[in-house]
């Protein structure tokens, strides 16, 4: 057994989490996917590889796992980033949810907000130069071409909201998708819907968005909607310094200002 | 009927070109690697003829993502409506897998159980289904678990099944099938007994269709199951989307003040909100009963009402599913379940 | 044919540009009428979707307008929003759609010059960009063709 699949098994026997929320083999040699180990015994079937990729955070919010007890989660850095997130928010809390950090070393179990706080101090963060780099040749496009290149992304759109779904951070039992009291957002898949869905989805995670591409990931069509969401963290940070989930004691961006916000826009 | 021709396939952009002269729409799958999807075509060299399935089924021919059905207008206490007239352009869907052919029972017996639907009947009525028999699958493909097969002819009016990279053999299956072949009859030459068994994919059986349907029933009180089997279901609507034989839609208007379009659009029983009563209490409350629905809805309640599975094997909900939801591996699982 | 009218709908809160707006009025300054007032009770109100519901209803151009920092009735509705706005403008730009049909302003109960001046200016500004007609339209402003067009629902 490895190091992982040792702690969870430590963890369960002492009774300190009834559940492991953790990445086990999947239907294809090359997928993994999400088990929840509740036994010693069955910790070896978690694995952690570059393939794992799902934000696990996810399920802390499941009503049904959740109900199945106290959970430790795998956690890659952006799962680290999720759950201070989450913490900040309201949606967990301290000492509830026990990280089990991975990638980086030592699988070391996490059982507070400070320790995930400290944990994350050292680890390096911001977009990869690739990241970085998809968006710079989005933005140096035309004008005519931008457009262009979202009618064709989005015209694939089924509005489906498995992004919605995969996202930890969507939580809302009710999302404005589904306000028909006015109605907000047009229902159809078609252009004007999916456009507004897709922005609306990115507005509302603005400075929230803790860039674990799970949205993307999930998204049937392959709509790169990730470069949506990387676009306004990577502004949220240069204009407003936003680093979500980092610490749970931040301010969220956009429920905070300065007088000194740039304006030049503003006439 | 039933009669086998050979078609080459340097013939095929003349015979899409008496197609689209003959009025049809013709629409088949073209795309990348990864994403493939029906769309209309003018020419074969679009086509893809190598890939497993495509992402998105072709049921939006017959079943739009969103079709608007009437619009309304008031004017002081007036109000206007007009029926927006169901639109039905002849098609050809070309390129569709056994599976996606055998698709069109189930939608045809949802669709007109008890009345007929005015929107899905005509366009029904008015496609024609070129079929293309499977020379390869992957491990999500379980047409033959459900009563289906690589080269099953249920749905097609007429199955190509490629024999080399250069000719297909064309079974013309029905009077529709006949018609378009009809419109490019030189391009067809007699097949001589050729047959298609070597040519087709060998997909593996994983469980016995009939058996499941047995015992679907008493499965249902058994919650731990579908609780463990649904733990990593995110609920979302991409498998229900992406299905051929999925039929749930919702009817909404999209409105100002004084205008308005009833529109019906496609909707998920994995959504959370799909049975939420008005009064807040909703019957499928878990994930896990939602998911149950999902299966037993396929499983049971479409062969015994509707005498038709509500599953072909097709396996797009499980290729796109972010969270690695097998259904075939799933239902499998319960056919293994002693009761 | 006529030349193009643009429409230009304006969000404003209800306590300064609304009421400055008002002053252009009773000071007999005369500015384009292509103009649709919507008035809100503070720019912190004005959701970013509703400029968006715009342009889904029919706008060729938007303006945004409320009371200058400081002055906010309810002290930082502005600053609060311009924020959402300097995130919005990014997000419609990287989207493709075009920021010269959308602009934000301060104007005061007492800047009914200023008022004028800017709806002239944008709506000149449009009016040489032409009618928004790449922008979707919502499904009840289609006409019976737009409806009945076989690439509908796909
Ligand atoms: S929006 Fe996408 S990248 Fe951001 S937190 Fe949600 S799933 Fe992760
Ligand atoms: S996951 Fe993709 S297809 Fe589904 S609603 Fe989101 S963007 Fe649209
Ligand atoms: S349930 Fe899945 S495998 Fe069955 S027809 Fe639908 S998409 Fe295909
Ligand atoms: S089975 Fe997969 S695709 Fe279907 S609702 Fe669950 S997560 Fe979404
Ligand atoms: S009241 Fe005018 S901006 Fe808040």
């Amino acid at each position: 057994m490895n190091e992982l699949q040792q702690t969870a098994k430590d963890l369960l026997e002492k009774n300190a989490v009834a559940v492991v929320i953790g990445y086990g083999m999947g239907s294809e040699p090359s997928l993994r996917r999400a088990v929840f180990v509740r036994k010693p015994d069955q910790a070896p079937q978690l694995i952690f590889d570059e393939s794992c990729r799902q934000n696990l955070a996810f399920y802390v919010l499941k009503p049904e796992v959740k109900a199945l007890g106290k959970a430790a989660v795998v956690a890659r850095t952006p799962t680290l980033r999720t759950l201070l997130q989450l913490a900040t928010e309201n949606q967990i809390t301290d000492e509830s949810v026990v990280a089990l950090p991975v990638g980086n070393g030592s699988v070391q179990p996490l059982t507070n907000f400070a320790a995930i706080e400290q944990y994350l101090a050292n680890v390096p963060r911001g977009f990869t130069a690739q990241e970085q780099q998809e968006l710079a040749a989005i933005k140096s496009k035309t004008l005519a071409d931008r457009w262009a290149f979202w009618k064709s992304e989005l015209s694939r759109c089924i509005k489906c909201y498995a992004c919605r779904a995969a996202c930890p951070m969507c939580y809302c039992s009710k999302c404005i998708v589904e306000v028909n009291q006015p109605q907000w957002v047009p229902v159809p898949s078609d252009m004007l819907g999916n456009l507004e869905w897709n922005v609306i989805r990115a507005m509302h995670l603005a400075g929230r968005c803790i860039s674990c591409g799970s949205c993307a990931d999930a998204c049937p069509a392959h709509i790169r909607i990730d470069l949506l969401n990387q676009l306004l963290a990577t502004e949220a940070m240069q204009q407003f310094g936003a680093e979500p989930g980092l610490s749970v004691r931040k301010d969220y961006a956009l429920a905070t200002f300065k007088p000194t916000d740039k304006e030049e826009f503003i006439r | 009927m039933n009669e086998s021709k050979i078609i080459l396939k340097k013939s095929l952009g003349e015979w899409f070109n008496m197609m689209t002269a003959g009025g049809y729409r013709v629409v088949g799958p073209v795309g990348q690697d990864g994403q493939i999807d029906f769309e209309p075509v003018t020419s074969p060299d679009a086509v893809r003829f190598d890939h497993v399935q495509t992402n998105n089924s072709g049921k939006w021919v017959m079943f739009p993502r969103y079709e608007a059905m009437m619009r309304f207008r008031l004017s002081g206490k007036e109000v206007q409506a007009g029926e927006i007239p169901p639109q039905a352009p002849p098609t050809v869907l070309f390129g569709a897998h056994p599976c996606d052919a055998a698709s069109l029972a189930t939608l045809n017996a949802v669709f007109t159980w008890d009345s007929s639907d005015a929107y899905f009947e005509p366009k029904l009525a008015n496609t024609t289904i070129i079929g293309l028999s499977c020379t390869k699958g992957d491990s999500y493909c379980f047409c033959t678990s459900v009563g289906g097969g690589p080269g099953d002819t249920r749905g097609s009016d007429v199955l190509l099944t490629p024999l080399d990279g250069e000719k297909f053999l064309a079974e013309i299956l029905t009077e529709k099938g006949k018609s378009v072949v009809g419109l490019a009859p030189q391009l067809f030459s007699a097949a001589d007994g050729t047959s298609k068994e070597a040519a087709l994919a060998k997909i593996p059986a994983r469980f016995n269709h009939r058996d499941v349907t047995a015992k679907l029933p008493s499965l249902f009180p058994k919650e731990d199951v579908w609780k463990e089997q649904s733990l990593r279901c995110l609920g979302c609507g991409a498998c229900a989307y992406v299905c051929p034989t999925c039929s749930c839609f919702d009817i909404q208007d999209e409105r100002d003040r004084y205008t308005g379009v009833r529109i019906r659009c496609w909707d998920s029983c994995g959504f959370g909100l799909f049975t939420l009563h008005a009064s807040n209490h909703n019957p499928r409350h878990k994930q896990s009963e939602r998911w149950r629905q999902r299966v037993m809805h396929k499983f049971s309640y479409q062969p015994e009402r509707l005498n038709v599975l509500g599953c072909v094997g097709c396996g797009r909900c499980s290729r796109s599913c972010p969270v690695d939801m097998n259904l075939g591996e799933h239902v499998a699982a319960l056919a293994e379940i002693k009761v | 044919m006529a030349e193009f009218e643009p429409k230009v709908v304006a969000f404003v809160c209800n306590w300064c540009t609304y009421a400055g707006a008002d002053l252009t009025g009773t000071s007999r300054m005369k500015y384009a009428t292509n103009v649709r007032m919507i008035r809100l009770p503070c720019t912190g109100r004005i959701d970013f979707m509703l400029l968006l519901q715009a342009f889904g209803h029919g706008a060729d151009g938007i303006i945004v307008s409320g009371c200058h920092p400081g002055d906010c009735h309810y002290s930082a509705g502005n600053f609060h929003a311009r924020r959402r706005w300097m995130l919005f403008r990014e997000l419609l730009d990287f989207a493709g759609i075009d920021l010269r049909r959308v602009h934000f302003s301060w104007v005061s109960a007492a800047e009914g010059a200023k008022w004028a001046e800017l709806v002239n200016d944008v709506v000149n500004q449009v009016r040489a960009l032409g009618p928004y007609d790449e922008f979707p339209k919502r499904l009840n402003r289609q006409s019976l063709e737009q409806l009945c067009s076989v690439e509908v629902g796909r």
